[in-house]
């Protein structure tokens, strides 16, 4: 098998602001988003060659025209992938193996979702068959913090820390759709949404758009960030059983999908010690137990000692391994088909110095993982600096 | 000639008692309290439960595929158009080469299956034929019929072998307007009771007692037991007095404990005398309602305990008492709230019958694992199209769950169990909870798989699986 790495560079990134965008639809957002990106690599819609753009929800909008239309991007191909809640990134994905294959020199990866137009009480959950269903969202991921609490001791207070240690973050970033600090005991105090998560355990619902301009290295070296263009050090993505309730074999204590994902990025990257030799991450964060449960699935800790992480202030912005300095999921927000994007967003500008909200010091290597489903598909991506 | 092979009986766990529900209305209360169907229940559903608890415990007790037939007794059938014998018979996981039918219309309709059952034995046409019934009737709101009604299901099967023998079967037609209920009516509604007793009830129930013994050639004084159907504690009394029938040896109408549960009934009651009566014993059974039907059974031995087989006290027995009047009005939605169906399909219903209605799963025949749903490719080894169908097992222990406050998309106070469940002998499932405080949910716990309503996407019933876990019998 190849390998991705350092074939591929970002030019240039964007992303809206998330939130609750009532005036704006999703011509507006992914206008503004894909504009920064450009803007921000130094090229105009003309140098596009060919866009691939991450959605989920038919309400947001349909086919390639999901970004061709509102960006007039003509006589060129754009491709809509889809994906679950790892839209975004299997958009960039495809952008990258695109320009590794020699075919673009330029190309765009984006992602937009409008999940406010249709209200915020959770996703749209039908899942296609009448009686055969998943549950709701929370309920789904509910599934392994009971488990979890059930193997490891852990509690509600466990899956709180999270939610203080994001909000910390998100009331940083400019960007954030929740920027206030919480309390330990409002976060535990909050109304259920699925037994063991709360309110606080559960990330935002919200609109947004993000876009990252890809190129070959080469180009990059003489564009505008010729000096901090992004190299992709690795890429993989792993697809997992859609409805793990049904299977015996699942353990309801990680996901396999991101394991598998993170044991073959980090052989590409030639990644030996993730805790010592990543300096941030942007993990998936759906739901609190997600992050803990992500933080031991990419390795940076043992099983069972995701929880104790946390606790211990490791994936605070100044510990051993930053994990969503942005406020991730749960106060960045979670436009579905965007999250991938603005992931690839954040690490880049962490990396190059230039974070929005807090700055993680001499980042030179991050992480983006973005999960969908049920855990049953994981995209993770390894950026780092040109030497 | 046909004999009794088995008897069942289905009583839904929750009851109301009769003040609670006369403190709503301001109006005198009826002593006693009453059963009530969750709101995922049915005639169909209880019917399923009562039919399931005469087959006894799956794979340990009757074979459901040796069975020919299954009638089903109702005043409340779900479907108007469409035979819901049919999707019982699935879910008991029935053959499909044998002979469905609704009784429906009559509160006598029990006792009409149940005859047709026994001339279709007789006559060789059937080896066995299992009857089931069940009713969940509606009466007006701030009525005394409201407390006096209560919801349940009884199952008998009939068969060339069995313990007891049936004979001397005599009906009595008898037209008049006693209770009644119109297709356009949401309510069951009744003329003067005295009138429908005296003229309807008792003319016809001791006609059909007297030629049914004479028939039969039974002497009253050597009847054992009375199952004399009757709405009241007394009606059964009168009845037999004139029959020459003891009145102490009536078996119970269930008033106090279950209310009337209409077509039911008379197989509720005979489940009970059944399970009791010994080795010679004579029974009388005397069903009304448009007229009235007579057999008398008799015990060639006494029936021998069938695992899994709970009968009639084993779920009066075991209940939980709801709070207040409010429950009830939410059960039977009395007060429509808007709700969300999520898509159904006629095609999707008919290709996954073997899944959704017959429970059965797919064991990859290479590594052993039990699939589910139905799969081409193995889920743990992936080998292709390698499967032996296997029947799964109705009960299971909780692996993990969630107490989900969002149920259809919509945000709700009283939160939903979702249960991953692993089921005795491989497969796992995701199941909701019904019947349950879900508070008492936990890992480790053992459930049983009960036949429930889930939605009505796409305009029908859609049935599905959900688990239960019962609290310990009271007394």
């Amino acid at each position: 098998m190849g390998s991705i790495k350092d074939k591929t560079a970002i030019m240039g990134v964007g992303c809206t602001a998330f939130g609750e965008h009532w005036e704006k639809d999703h011509e507006d957002l992914i206008v503004e988003a894909a504009y920064e990106a450009m803007d921000d690599a130094g090229v105009t819609p003309d140098d596009i060659e060919a866009t691939w753009v991450g959605n989920l929800y038919d309400f947001t909008g349909l086919s390639g025209a999901v970004a061709a239309e509102p960006l007039k991007l003509f006589g060129k191909p754009t491709t809509r992938v889809e994906n679950f809640c790892a839209s975004g990134m299997d958009a960039f994905r495809n952008a990258c193996f695109a320009v590794a294959s020699g075919a673009y020199d330029v190309v765009m990866a984006c992602g937009v979702e409008k999940l406010m137009d249709v209200g915020g009480t959770g996703l749209p959950v039908d899942m296609g068959h009448p009686v055969l269903r998943g549950s709701s969202a929370p309920g789904m991921f509910a599934l392994t913090a009971t488990r979890s609490f059930h193997e490891y001791g852990w509690t509600r207070e466990d899956l709180a820390h999270v939610a203080v240690k994001n909000h910390i973050n998100g009331a940083k970033h400019p960007k954030a759709h929740f920027r206030r600090e919480i309390t330990l005991e409002k976060a535990m105090n909050a109304p259920m949404i699925a037994w063991p998560l709360g309110r606080f355990d559960c990330c935002a619902m919200s609109d947004g758009a993000a876009a990252v301009i890809i190129t070959r290295p080469d180009i990059a070296k003489t564009s505008k960030h010729k000096h901090d263009y992004a190299l992709t050090k690795a890429n993989a993505m792993v697809n997992e059983a859609m409805l793990p309730m049904y299977r015996r074999s699942f353990d309801f204590l990680g996901f396999e999908a991101t394991r598998v994902a993170a044991r073959t990025a980090y052989e590409e990257a030639g990644i030996k010690n993730p805790l010592e030799e990543i300096d941030l991450a942007e993990v998936h964060d759906c739901f609190s137990i997600t992050e803990i449960l992500n933080i031991q699935d990419l390795g940076f800790c043992k099983q069972g000692e995701g929880a104790k992480f946390i606790r211990d202030g490791h994936a605070n912005v100044d510990g051993k391994l930053a994990v969503n300095p942005s406020g991730g999921l749960k106060c960045f927000g979670h436009p579905i088909g965007a999250t991938g994007c603005r992931m690839i967003t954040e690490v880049t500008k962490q990396i190059q110095g230039r974070a929005e909200g807090a700055q993680v010091q001499n980042a030179r290597l991050g992480v983006a993982q973005n999960l969908g489903g049920t855990g049953s598909v994981c995209s993770l991506t390894i950026l780092g600096l040109p030497e | 000639m046909a004999k009794i092979a088995s008897f069942g009986a289905y009583v839904p766990l929750f009851r109301l008692s009769r003040e609670e529900m006369a403190n709503a209305w301001g109006i005198p209360a009826v002593p006693g309290e009453r059963a009530v169907a969750n709101a995922d229940e049915d005639s169909i559903t209880m019917a399923v439960a009562a039919g399931a608890d005469c087959l006894g415990a799956s794979g340990k007790g009757i074979d459901p595929s040796s069975i020919d037939g299954l009638f089903f007794a109702t005043t409340t059938a779900p479907y108007n158009e469409k035979q819901c014998a049919g999707v019982i018979a699935a879910a008991l996981d029935m053959r499909t080469d044998i002979n469905t039918a609704d009784y429906t219309g009559s509160l006598r309709s029990a006792t009409t299956a149940l005859r047709a059952a026994v001339d279709a034995v007789d006559s060789g046409s059937a080896e066995s034929i299992l009857v089931v019934a069940a009713d969940c009737r509606l009466a007006e709101p701030e009525s005394m019929l409201e407390q006096l009604l209560g919801d349940g299901a009884g199952a008998v099967l009939i068969s060339k072998q069995g313990s007891a023998t049936l004979r001397g079967f005599t009906s009595i037609a008898g037209e008049q307007i006693g209770a009644w209920r119109r297709s356009k009516d949401a309510y069951v509604r009744s003329f003067e009771g005295k009138v429908e007793s005296k003229y309807g009830y008792v003319l016809s129930a001791v006609q059909a007692g007297k030629d049914c013994l004479e028939k039969a050639d039974v002497n009253p004084a050597d009847v054992a037991r009375g199952v004399i159907t009757a709405g009241d504690p007394l009606s059964g009394g009168k009845v037999a007095g004139s029959i020459g029938v003891d009145p102490g040896k009536l078996e119970d109408v269930l008033f106090f404990s279950v209310g009337n549960p209409g077509v039911p009934l008379v197989l509720m009651m005979l489940a009970n005398a059944l399970e009791q009566a010994k080795a010679g014993d004579k029974l009388l059974v005397v069903n009304n309602g448009d007229g009235a039907d007579a057999f008398v059974v008799e015990l060639d031995e006494e029936f021998a305990a069938l695992e899994g087989r709970k009968s009639l006290v084993g779920h009066i027995f075991q209940k939980k008492n709801l709070p207040n009047y409010t429950s009830y009005v939410r059960f039977r939605g009395l007060m429509k709230k808007e709700t969300v169906d999520p898509r159904g399909s006629a095609v999707t219903y008919w290709r996954d019958t073997k899944i959704e209605l017959n429970f059965h799963a797919y064991k990859c025949t290479k590594c052993n694992a039990v699939n589910y749903p139905k799969p081409r490719v193995c889920v743990e080894c992936g080998t292709k199209d390698q499967f032996e169908e296997v029947k799964l097992p109705k009960t299971a222990i909780v692996f993990t769950y969630t107490l989900d406050h969002i149920d259809a998309g919509q945000y709700c106070n009283v939160a939903v169990p979702r249960l991953v469940i692993d089921l005795e002998g491989g497969g796992r499932l995701f199941l909701s909870m019904t019947d349950a405080d879900p508070d008492d949910v936990e890992i480790g716990m053992p459930v049983d798989i009960v036949f429930r309503r889930l939605h009505e996407a796409s305009g029908f019933y859609n049935y599905y699986w959900k688990c239960r876990s019962l609290p310990e019998a009271g007394s």
